[in-house]
């Protein structure tokens, strides 16, 4: 190996604490803990909204919901682009091509899953808890914090799936933030473009700082996994 | 006193007028008039699927029903503080002491006043020292306690028990017993089912016998176990052995 084999420029990029690198790492974290810290907001209350309450057409949301997990990340990012290009419904505030816009783009990606692993969890609490609770003279609305809280470590599974997901998908933050340096451009950007460029060093390093942050996240994920099963909470 | 309560019982504390439940297209549990007293031990018998469940379920206001209305004993008083304890209990994923400021919180109770009297209560059941352990790692018997404290800790004016002994050995169902009638000696109305005809004898005050879906009778204890006035419960109370059977007569009532 000489000092110029891209894995070894990769090391020694981390090492040094390389500013462009740690600004791009930065971004990335900022806008994908962003996006699911809103899709969380939205997306726990309303999964838990949807597992207690019955209502016309509750089979579709749920259907359509399942299916939007699987939402593909390039057509988030076209449904984004459209909506805040100039021409667009949202188009005077001036977002495409900001990280606000990567954020919006991958909210959109992240809230099905949230909403649809949390309406899961909670059917399943509420259908075990349903009789204690209403004995003890709870309501339905009055359930909601209670069964958020029981499914606490189930939620915090679904919640790092939806940031697995955010951290590690390309086509929509490509799309709706255009890879721009210092500005947009995030771990999944750069690699996708610098690695065409032939920066392979800095791609490298990107893409083991990623590889390191989804091995925790799915670490994580299962071990509160086991937790839930030995009850031990 | 045009609401002259039905059997005698004085001090009504729970109505059911007419009640009549339909459930999967069939009618579960025939037209019922029952009054529960004040104060009392009231505990339903009958065989297997005679609706027993059923009933508390209904007076407990967890099932709603078909025909009829439930009402508050008396006329216009309110509805007494309730609570009910399950066979196999359901316990919250949180802390022993959390699983009963829970229920505190659930009555209203303010929050500086919760603590206090989740660790009372906790205390009166023997569970002082596992406050804080994870409330599912507890045993069975124990499980059946915290519900027994958490039942406690809102003093209810009327409690239900739902076979709360069937899964538990000698020693835990003396400590539910022992409970039962604490909660009484507190004054609080007591309804409970039991399979355990030993444990029906030490603790009703009161019988209310059914069968396939039917009040047959409600009788005072004594009164009962020496000469019930159905033929379904006679059978019933001489088939000591043969419990799981459904008595024959049902139908005559
Ligand atoms: N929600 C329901 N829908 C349909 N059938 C029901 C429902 N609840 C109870 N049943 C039926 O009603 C009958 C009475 O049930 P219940 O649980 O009250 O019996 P039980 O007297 O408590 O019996 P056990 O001694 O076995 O506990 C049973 O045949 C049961 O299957
Ligand atoms: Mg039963």
């Amino acid at each position: 190996m000489n000092s110029h084999d891209p894995f070894t420029l990769a090391l020694s990029l981390i090492l040094s604490g390389d500013p462009g690198l740690f600004g791009i790492i930065q971004l990335s974290l900022q806008v994908s803990l962003s996006a699911v810290f809103v899709a969380s907001l939205i997306g726990l209350p309303l999964g838990a909204a949807i597992a207690l309450f019955r209502f016309p057409g509750r089979g579709l949301v749920i259907t359509l919901l399942n299916a939007l997990m699987g939402l593909p990340p390039v057509v988030a990012g076209l449904l984004v682009y459209l909506s805040l290009s100039r021409a667009g419904p949202l188009g005077q505030f001036g977002l495409l091509f900001t990280p606000t816009a990567m954020v919006i783009a991958q909210t959109l990606l992240v809230l099905p899953i949230i909403a649809a692993l949390t309406r899961q969890a909670i059917e399943d609490l509420w259908e075990e808890y349903r009789e204690q609770l209403q004995s003890m003279g709870s309501g339905r609305v009055r359930a909601i914090p209670t069964l958020l809280w029981d499914a606490r470590i189930t939620l915090t599974t679904a919640v790092l799936a939806g940031f697995g997901r955010a951290s590690a998908e390309v086509g929509a933050v490509l799309i709706v933030g255009g890879n721009i340096e210092g500005v947009t451009r995030v771990m999944t950007t750069a690699i996708a473009l610098e690695t065409s460029k032939g920066d392979l060093a800095l791609a490298l390093a990107l893409g083991l700082v990623l590889l390191t942050l989804v091995a925790a996240v799915n670490a994580t994920a299962y071990l509160l996994g086991q937790m839930s099963r030995s009850r031990m909470q | 006193m045009s609401q002259m309560p039905p059997n005698g019982v004085k001090n009504p504390l729970l109505e059911l007028q007419d009640v009549m439940f339909v459930g999967s297209g069939k009618e579960l549990l025939a037209r019922t008039n029952l009054t529960l007293g004040s104060g009392g031990r009231t505990v339903i018998m009958g065989p297997n699927g005679a609706g027993k469940s059923l009933l508390m379920r209904l007076a407990h206001g967890l099932l709603q029903p078909s025909q009829g209305r439930i009402v508050a004993g008396g006329n216009g008083s309110a509805f007494p503080r309730q609570a009910m304890v399950f066979q196999r209990p359901v316990l919250l994923r949180r802390s022993t002491i959390a699983n009963v400021t829970h229920a505190l919180a659930l009555n209203g109770v303010p929050r500086r006043l919760r603590r206090p009297l989740a660790e009372q209560s906790l205390e009166r059941f023997g569970l002082a020292n596992h406050s804080h352990r994870p409330a599912r790692t507890l045993s069975g018997g124990e499980q059946q306690r915290l519900a027994l404290a958490r039942a406690w800790a809102i003093e209810p004016g009327i409690l239900f028990l739902d076979e709360p002994s069937a899964a538990l050995d000698p020693a835990a169902t003396k400590a539910v017993e022992d409970a039962v009638n604490a909660f009484h000696a507190n004054g609080t109305k007591i309804v409970m089912t039991t399979h355990d005809l030993g444990q029906a004898r030490r603790l009703a005050d009161d019988v209310v016998f059914m069968c396939c879906g039917r009040v047959m009778e409600h009788t005072a204890a004594a009164r009962f176990f020496e000469a019930p006035a159905t033929a379904a419960a006679a059978t019933f109370l001489r088939g000591e052995l043969v419990l799981d059977v459904p008595a024959p007569g049902c139908s005559t009532q």
